[in-house]
């Protein structure tokens, strides 16, 4: 079994943003490869492992269920090249604020250290001591000069956070992009768990693209696979400082399983009762509208596809240093496991009115 | 395309105290966005002697198929696919904060003005609560004119619903107020989108024999469409109509000037869309509505373009793309504790819709859009 | 090609409404393709190119413009209107409409106390000069095009419709032009794209093509205290990378560049913060499609003078040329 840590400070030490995933891409597909039965790259770039499962007698083929991860990270796009610095904007959603003296790689024709930095007040439109500076204001500071700049770097090129991973004793992880490369964790540890045991469906592990942007990779890669049942394993969030209603769950203590339109009121039962029986602790999420995941997106494809939320707590979402359980991933990769492996041959989803 | 006039009335079935009954229990269920079991319920034992094919799909959609019977000289019937859906705006508990008191999600476009003071029931025991307010006496002057902030306001379903209690997070909740017939109007919550659910099985039930009437009872539209594209997705048909319910801002303007953003009229009959906007109406359909309505001497009224959006914007950018329409009945105070429309708005819209089915064909799509 | 373009962005299309535009389309395009289709939300789909051994391209440039839709004609026989697509209002006051049966109109506002606030549309109305409801031509539902002619300034050309008629043009010429080509080529004439790209998702999900280019005018930076962006008016055609809508294949945006830099057109890179394109529809159509946009650099986005330069325009023409009659390939 590959272990958790290191495996996890390996993901978030390769750039990945949306669109542009192709480095973590190669990485996951090394990993799979020992884990799969089979192994290929969707039109868009997400992947597709398959493990099969073991078809009953006289029929060639299973169901399948699908766990989607979102392999994409959310970063910066240099907008222009101004006197040597890097004027940019966002790649996926992120608070500017956080920004400030963060150290960065730029993507050019070598990748760059750089800070990204506020100037000064007097060089910025109407800004005051307490004002805060959005990203069109902000620029990277490679610590180069003009020329060299302009031959290395031009519009287009992509900025990802730099800070190391840190390890906070042996239970916990904190580090940029945790969202999402987390669940990919989870969904190996599940592999690993599914390749000892038998299980009669085929399951698809998904690493998909541009969750963070457009949810493509979601939309596309479910019209591919046809799934009967999809799982959309994500980070929620986890309760910190200044976070603490019931939109957040105590990191350590559990995952999350998501309720309301976007879930399957059926599948929600159906691992609810499972993580009761395997004593995983296992929280009610509330989302009354969208999930903000892969399911929002999974499920309205084509005839529609019956969809399941998994979320791991994570606090300080989207900044560059996201904190994480490792048992929270653990308990996530054992419930998609156990959940896959009792599915029966025969099993239909249908919904059952109380 | 020239329609008929005549021969169509004599079949023409009438609303009467049956389907008022039955659009007092739809409208009476709970079923919020996610949570539609109650109202599928309903929709299920009405259809069930009727239908050649249900299917209830991934969603919780139900498809209803009846098939028409081939003409003569056709190789095979028009597909019309007719949407409208089940679930309603309301409120999902999403945390017990013990002695009865819960913490509520709005689901779906809810003013948050519209919810101070008002009776709700939750879930599937339909249990009664209230959302209440802070007394008059213990407000200040200054707040008077401020809006309840939403993070302030909660369920309250007395001391005796403590932790433990029937309610659990996940419950879904509506307004309470219930049906009730005031003479030429219809009084309740949730007309938006019983009215058109009420409509749909009637239809199902007297399905004109010229087409394969492929009926959707969509969910989740109040949440950003989700369920009719799916639903349009299985059927794929060669041609949608929506019937939903539309606002009637038809109210007196202040300044005693000509309201001239009125959206629609209570009593001026169903109102056809031209576009919203999700959806540019395809002008073939809107034609033939309009024609048909006026041959037939149905009122009707053109609902005004701009904003809102129904099932048929999710609908007609399915696969290959899908002609649509809506056709809404009028309706003031939608998405409120109390809504109102006229019983003649609503026969007059099952009247035009069901004519016009009986006289489709495949000539109606003639033609570029 | 000015004349072309000159005829193609004086016809009124709004978003729905693209029956006149289509027919000129077609007659300009039918002596060059094999087959021509309009599909139910009146995409112009054009089919050239019978080849195997590259790949199916889906080429698109919307016919439609933005516009406005009569909501109601008041008693004295003056309009009110809805938009059609993104339109600023500060356009609006004193400008003319056209609408599809021809009539044309100017657009008046309600008295105001602030004349330095652009009025909600609600305080608009458009003077067609009817005095009376039953004089007025024109009813509730019927759409109206912006007005303005069409204006040569030598390099640089100016019109309302450039978005996307320019595109619409390019697409054309490259027909006109187009010799040979490995691939399989589908040239949609796209509908609907100003509310919200409608049209690219059927046309798209119909054809199933392995590549998908949108072409599409783009904003530029040049202009004094504007919008910051790297992209200027007569520097080439531009080469998406994103924009609010979609992130460009890198594959895609990488043969682009390629074949920009060997044919020696100039170019510029694109990174659109407002905006987005057909583009963005095609990408996720059924299980996927690499896709990517060349952009014309245009000023004046949205309002009834848009700016374009005409070397730009003839390069995005070269461009798409050499794009889809060589040998290389995005993958």
């Amino acid at each position: 079994m590959k272990e958790l840590m290191p495996f996890l400070k390996e993901m978030v030490s390769i750039a990945g943003l949306s669109g542009y995933e192709t480095p973590i891409r190669q990485l996951v597909e090394e990993t799979w490869r020992p884990l799969t039965d089979e192994l290929h790259v969707s039109r868009l770039g997400s992947l597709h492992g398959l493990q099969k499962g073991e078809a009953p007698k006289g029929s060639g083929s299973c169901h399948s269920i699908a766990f989607a991860t979102h392999m994409d990270a959310i970063g910066l796009m240099v907008t222009g090249v101004v006197e040597g610095f890097l004027r940019v904007t966002e790649v996926g959603g992120l608070d500017p604020r956080v920004l400030l003296g963060q150290p960065v790689v730029v993507h050019g024709r070598e990748n760059l250290l750089g800070v990204v930095v506020q100037p000064p007040a007097n060089l910025l439109p109407n800004m005051g001591p307490d004002t805060t500076v959005s990203v069109e204001h902000l620029l990277v500071d490679t610590g180069l000069l003009p020329n060299q700049v302009s031959r290395l770097v031009h519009t287009g090129d992509l900025v990802s956070y730099a800070q190391e991973p840190l390890e906070l004793g042996d239970d916990y992880l904190a580090g940029h992009t945790l969202d999402n490369r987390v669940s990919i964790a989870a969904l190996t540890y599940c592999l690993e768990l599914l390749r000892k045991n038998r299980h009669a469906w085929d399951v698809w592990a998904v690493a998909t693209v541009q969750e963070e942007e457009t949810m493509a990779g979601a939309l596309t890669s479910t019209y591919d696979l046809r799934p009967k049942i999809a799982v959309a394993v994500d980070v929620t969030f986890a309760k910190g400082p200044g976070v603490s209603d019931y939109r957040a769950f105590s990191l350590g203590k559990g995952i999350t399983l998501g309720w309301g339109p976007n879930i399957h009121p059926t599948l929600h039962k159906m691992v609810k009762e499972l993580a009761d029986k395997l004593e995983i602790p296992c929280h009610l999420d509330p989302l009354p509208h969208r999930s903000g995941t892969d399911a929002y997106g999974m499920q309205i494809v084509a005839e529609g596809v019956p969809t399941v939320v998994i979320g791991i707590p994570l606090r300080y979402m989207h900044t560059p240093v996201e904190m994480v359980a490792i048992k929270d991933i653990q308990r996530a990769g054992r419930l998609m496991a156990e959940f896959a492996m009792q599915l029966e041959p025969e099993f239909v989803v249908e919904l059952t009115e109380k | 395309m020239k329609t008929k006039r005549g021969a169509i009335s004599k079949d023409l079935p009438k609303l009467r105290s049956a389907q008022i009954q039955l659009l007092e229990r739809l409208c009476n269920a709970i079923s919020v966005s996610g949570g539609e079991g109650e109202v599928r319920e309903i929709i299920l034992e009405q259809v069930k002697p009727y239908a050649d094919e249900i299917k209830i799909d991934a969603l919780g959609n139900v498809l209803v198929t009846r098939k028409g019977i081939v003409r003569r000289g056709d190789t095979r019937r028009l597909r019309v696919m007719l949407a409208a859906h089940m679930d309603e705006v309301g409120f999902m508990i999403v945390n017990d904060e013990g002695e009865g008191i819960f913490r509520f999600g709005v689901v779906g476009g809810i003013d948050s003005r519209q919810l101070p003071g008002h009776a709700v029931k939750v879930g599937t025991d339909h249990i009664p609560a209230v959302i209440g307010a802070k007394p008059v006496h213990l407000v200040e002057d200054s707040d008077l004119k401020h809006v309840f902030p939403i993070d302030d306001l909660r369920i309250d379903a007395g001391p005796g619903n403590g932790k433990g209690g029937k309610i659990k997070v996940g419950d879904w909740a509506t307004f309470a107020i219930p049906f009730k017939r005031i003479g030429p109007s219809l009084r309740a919550k949730a007309l938006d989108d019983r009215v058109g659910v009420a409509s749909l099985i009637e239809l199902v039930k007297h399905a004109p024999a010229n087409i394969d009437l492929l009926a959707a009872f969509t969910v989740q539209e109040e949440v950003g469409l989700r369920g009719a594209g799916v639903a349009a997705y299985a059927f794929d048909p060669d041609m949608a109509i929506v019937l939903d319910c539309t606002p009637a801002n038809d109210l007196p303007d202040w300044h005693g000037e000509e309201n001239i953003h009125y959206n629609t009229h209570l009593g001026a009959g169903p109102a056809i869309y031209i576009a919203d906007h999700a959806t540019l109406s395809d002008p073939r359909l809107v034609r033939f509505f309009i024609e048909t309505a006026e041959v037939q001497g149905i009122p009707y009224q053109l609902r005004q373009p701009g904003g809102g959006s129904t099932d048929a914007g999710a609908i007609h950018r399915q696969r290959t793309g899908i002609p649509s329409i809506s056709i809404s009945v009028p309706t003031r105070y939608p998405h409120t504790a109390a809504s109102i429309a006229r019983f003649s708005d609503w026969q007059n819209t099952f009247s035009l819709v069901y004519t016009s089915l009986s006289q489709l064909t495949f000539d109606v799509l003639v033609g570029e859009r | 090609m000015k004349s072309l373009i000159q005829k193609l962005v004086e016809i009124p299309g709004p978003s729905g409404y693209e029956m006149q535009i289509r027919a000129a389309v077609q007659v300009e395009i039918e002596p060059f393709v094999s087959e021509v289709k309009i599909d139910p939300l009146g995409n112009l789909i054009a089919h050239k190119g019978a080849a195997s051994r590259g790949l199916k391209i889906m080429v698109a440039a919307h016919m439609d413009e933005i516009g406005i839709m009569v909501t109601h004609v008041d008693e004295n026989g003056f309009i009110r209107f809805t938009n059609i697509g993104g339109v600023y209002l500060r356009t609006c006051i004193g400008g003319r409409v056209r609408f599809l049966n021809g009539t044309v109109g100017v657009i008046g506002i309600e008295r105001t106390d602030n004349r330095s606030e652009v009025p909600p549309v609600e305080k608009m109305f458009i003077d067609i000069g009817a005095a009376h409801r039953k004089d007025c031509p024109v009813r509730v539902g019927d759409v109206a095009a912006f007005d303005r002619p069409f204006l040569d300034m030598g390099d640089r050309l100016v019109a309302k419709a450039m978005d996307d008629r320019i595109g619409v043009v390019v697409l054309i010429e490259t027909l006109r032009q187009l010799k040979k080509t490995p691939h399989q080529l589908y040239f949609v004439f796209s509908a609907q794209e100003e509310v919200g790209t409608r049209g690219a998702i059927t046309a798209a999900y119909a054809l199933e093509p392995d590549l998908g280019l949108a072409v599409d005018v783009t904003s530029t930076g040049d202009t004094p205290k504007g919008v910051k962006m790297d992209v200027s008016l007569g520097k080439g055609p531009a080469i998406k990378v994103r924009d609010t809508g979609m992130l460009s294949d890198p594959r895609v945006v990488d043969w682009m560049v390629r074949i920009t830099q060997k044919a020696h057109i100039p170019y510029q890179y694109e990174v659109l913060e407002s905006g987005s394109t057909d583009a963005r529809s095609i990408q996720i159509a059924r299980a996927g499609v690499p896709s990517g946009c060349l952009s014309v650099p245009c000023r004046y986005i949205h309002t009834p003078s848009e700016m374009v330069d005409y070397s730009d325009v003839q390069n995005a023409v070269r461009l798409l040329l050499e794009l889809l009659s060589g040998e290389d390939k995005p993958f």
